[in-house]
């Protein structure tokens, strides 16, 4: 009897526990949200309403040929699978994007280890890797244009030197895309280069002395220590890096307009030109869709697939 | 969410009004400063006419002080109508005024006043956008105000019976020839190519080159950006111009217009050329720096090469076709939205009658370069001493004689992609001109298509 009775009063007393164990929960809870609510707002505003602002558009067929917006289905994504340009423009990203990230990410780290050792005048190099980041891309631009310039610019100067024909960079269409990822190279690398640089000084010094002390060869420790390490740096720089290169368009803007024959012409200029020069909005829609959905892919690649291989610490 | 949206919205137009409230605060002050009697009078003159004050976007696409002389202009207006202030808003190139000025369309708080690019004409229709100005123009001018305008800048102004804006800012292709390049490959300076045989045999003469490199060319013709410009002159010159007046259908593909393309092309393939897309905005720079004997370009860079050029200059007729002479307009003209007041569409009419004036119009292209707009801007003292000075000022307008309507259609933004598109790879060698305008005008018809019901 006694023995119930007691069994009873664990019963009861393992209630209120768990009772104010969950009230407990909740309160913590309530203030994560409300910590959460003010950044919650805007993105819900600012993000996730135009998002589904957009994916609701892009049923619709929204241009200037009719008054008053209508549904359409999939027709919009249907007929993007015909248009030959839209190809040609996915084509032309996905190469900007993977030769520009893969070069100058390894330039970045190049240099970054060039510059982290010890040397008098490195911190003239790090600012003259790094000052391109700061010009902003609009003024990189027309100074490319010009370096691009047949007749007088650097590059046809340069060639001239070595007796090669002038090559006119952004007028041809197999040179133009080159000319592009050879200008958000330069722009880019430097920035990267810094993170590198971070990642660099927080490994630890020791590891180096006993890598030496054990006789490694410098290429040993710089594969065996150091790329291992700065691992979690690389995944951070290429998830900034394929979307910085993604967000690249002012150059476009102010150097090809997309041309030759939308040669250079990327995701988001045609998306620009769609929305604001032929205020096709429900195609606009569609075409960020699109984009939205690479962006995804892209973040879950990297942060399911390529994080798990990742040791930290 | 919706309603969040909304009410933010209203939110950031309070935000508006109270800093617009601020801003004209000052001015009351400084009134009541004075003696009392004034201010009893001032207020009784206000009752009489109510201030008004209309905002002006406007765009910039030359070199120079342009910020300067539209504000000086907007001074000048308000001194001769204290009731009206017109306020210049500066909002970028003409795509990004367009830009702005849709985008305030949508959000319901349009611009009393814009300059924008006469060939928007069709979009700004389809968009429901702007007002004819039939009304104003009956009130106030009537016919003999439309007519006092050149009729080649008229054109992208009407449509269907309808005056829908006023040209301001207008433009054509003229031919610039670096006088002392022509003596020195043995021609005549002041007898530039009158046609097109004599284009491609000039520029072959004009053409220099050391080893296997030409250190000039004969002549440019920019083709980045907004090659079917360029290309409209040449097909105004073999045969007729690139649509119909209505907008809606386009004639790209003819016989007249493959031989046009074919000049072109064949002045890159005679090496009197550079081959390829050629810049826009460098090809100004290549004729100063004496990389180029000729080229074609804006009005609008006149005062930019007369400053710059250190060799005697010329300015001439583009070379004639088949059919003569000619030009595609250019530039922008006046907007008046939807929407707005009726006593601030009112005053900025005003403001459009007032800079139309001979005088206002002469001035303006004087500080600017642009063309003036009337015959009788250029019968004005000020422009006869200017031209009198420099004579090169006078050839766009004689030249307007010849010109016709900017390429403008319904969805202009994309029947002119699908054509530059089409231009660009034919000038890169990766199609001929004959199936080059082919695809151009089927692609025209089908976007056209919707726009036929």
């Amino acid at each position: 009897m006694e023995k119930k009775i007691a069994l009873q009063q664990s019963v009861v007393h393992l209630g209120t526990k768990q009772e104010t164990k969950t009230s407990k929960k909740m309160k913590t809870n309530v203030q994560a949200w409300l910590l959460f609510l003010p950044s919650l707002i805007f993105l819900l505003m600012f993000t996730f309403y135009p998002v589904l602002q957009t994916i609701y558009l892009s049923f619709f067929r929204a241009d200037l040929a009719i008054p008053d917006p209508f549904f359409v289905g999939l027709e919009n994504y249907q007929q993007l699978k015909e248009d030959a340009v839209f190809w040609k423009v996915m084509k032309n990203t996905f190469w900007f994007v993977f030769t520009t990230v893969p070069i100058s990410m390894i330039l970045a780290l190049a240099m970054a280890l060039f510059v982290n050792r010890a040397i008098r005048g490195t911190g003239w190099l790090k600012t003259a890797f790094f000052y391109p980041t700061v010009i902003p891309m609009i003024a990189v631009a027309n100074i490319w244009l010009f370096i691009y310039t047949p007749g007088y610019g650097m590059m046809s100067q340069i060639l001239d030197v070595f007796g090669f024909q002038d090559i006119n960079w952004l007028g041809t269409a197999n040179t133009v895309l080159p000319a592009m990822i050879i200008m958000a190279i330069w722009k880019e690398a430097g920035f990267f280069m810094v993170f590198y640089l971070a990642g660099l000084q927080s490994i630890s010094k020791e590891l180096y002395e006993s890598a030496s002390i054990d006789g490694a060869s410098s290429w040993y420790t710089l594969r065996k220590i150091t790329l291992p390490l700065l691992m979690p740096t690389t995944l951070f720089v290429s998830i900034i890096a394929v979307i910085n290169t993604i967000k690249l368009v002012d150059h476009i803007a102010i150097m090809t307009k997309g041309g030759p024959d939308n040669a250079s012409n990327l995701l988001l200029y045609y998306i620009y030109e769609t929305a604001f020069n032929f205020w096709n909005e429900g195609m606009a829609a569609t075409l960020t869709v699109v984009m939205l959905v690479i962006l995804l892919i892209v973040a879950i690649i990297q942060i399911f697939f390529v994080d798990k291989k990742i040791h930290y610490s | 969410m919706k309603k969040v949206m909304k009410s933010s919205i209203y939110f950031l137009l309070l935000m508006m009004l109270v800093l617009a409230g601020c801003t004209s605060k000052p001015q009351n002050e400084t009134a009541s400063s004075t003696t009392e009697s004034q201010t009893n009078q001032s207020k009784q003159e206000e009752k009489k006419e109510e201030p008004i004050e209309i905002t002006m976007y406007y765009p910039i696409a030359v070199g120079g002080p342009l910020t300067e002389i539209i504000e000086k202009m907007a001074d000048d207006f308000h001194k001769e109508n204290p009731n009206i202030t017109v306020k210049p808003v500066y909002t970028g190139s003409y795509q990004d005024t367009m830009v702005k000025a849709q985008t305030a369309v949508k959000g319901n708080n349009p611009p009393d006043l814009a300059v924008l690019l006469s060939t928007e004409l069709f979009t700004l229709k389809d968009m429901d956008a702007i007002i004819p100005l039939d009304d104003y123009i009956k009130n106030d001018g009537g016919d003999e105000y439309i007519n006092s305008f050149y009729p080649g800048f008229m054109e992208n102004a009407q449509t269907e019976g309808s005056t829908y804006s006023i040209p301001f800012q207008r433009s054509t292709i003229v031919l610039y020839y670096n006088k002392e390049a022509f003596e020195e490959a043995g021609l005549d300076p002041n007898n530039p190519p009158t046609n097109w045989e004599e284009l491609k045999e000039y520029s072959k003469k004009l053409t220099k080159t050391e080893g296997n490199k030409t250190t000039r060319y004969g002549v440019e013709i920019p083709s980045s950006g907004f090659p079917y410009w360029l290309f409209q002159a040449f097909a105004i010159q073999n045969g007729k111009n690139l649509m119909s007046s209505d907008g809606k259908e386009v004639y790209l593909d003819t016989k007249e217009n493959v031989e046009a393309l074919q000049l072109w092309l064949d002045l890159a393939k005679d090496k009197s050329m550079p081959e390829g897309v050629i810049d826009w905005a460098t090809t100004p720079t290549n004729f100063i720096e004496g990389k180029t004997a000729m080229m074609y370009h804006t009005t609008g860079n006149l005062t930019n090469v007369k400053n710059n050029a250190k060799f005697d200059f010329g300015v001439a007729f583009l070379p004639a076709g088949g059919k003569g002479f000619g030009s595609p307009t250019g530039g922008g003209n006046f907007y008046l939205f939807k929407g707005t007041e009726k006593a601030k569409q009112d005053a900025a009419w005003k403001f459009i009658k007032w800079a139309s004036q001979p005088e206002i119009a002469a001035k303006w292209s004087i500080d600017t370069g642009y063309v003036a707009v009337s015959p009788k801007a250029y019968e004005t003292e000020a422009m006869k001493a200017y031209v009198e000075g420099f004579p090169q000022a006078a050839v766009a307008r004689d030249q307007l004689e010849h010109a016709y309507a900017e390429l403008s259609t319904h969805n202009n933004g994309q029947v002119s992609k699908v054509f530059n598109d089409q231009l660009q790879a034919v000038l890169t060698g990766q199609t001929t001109p004959e199936e080059a305008l082919k695809k151009a005008q089927e692609e025209a018809n089908k976007l056209l298509a919707p726009f036929k019901k």
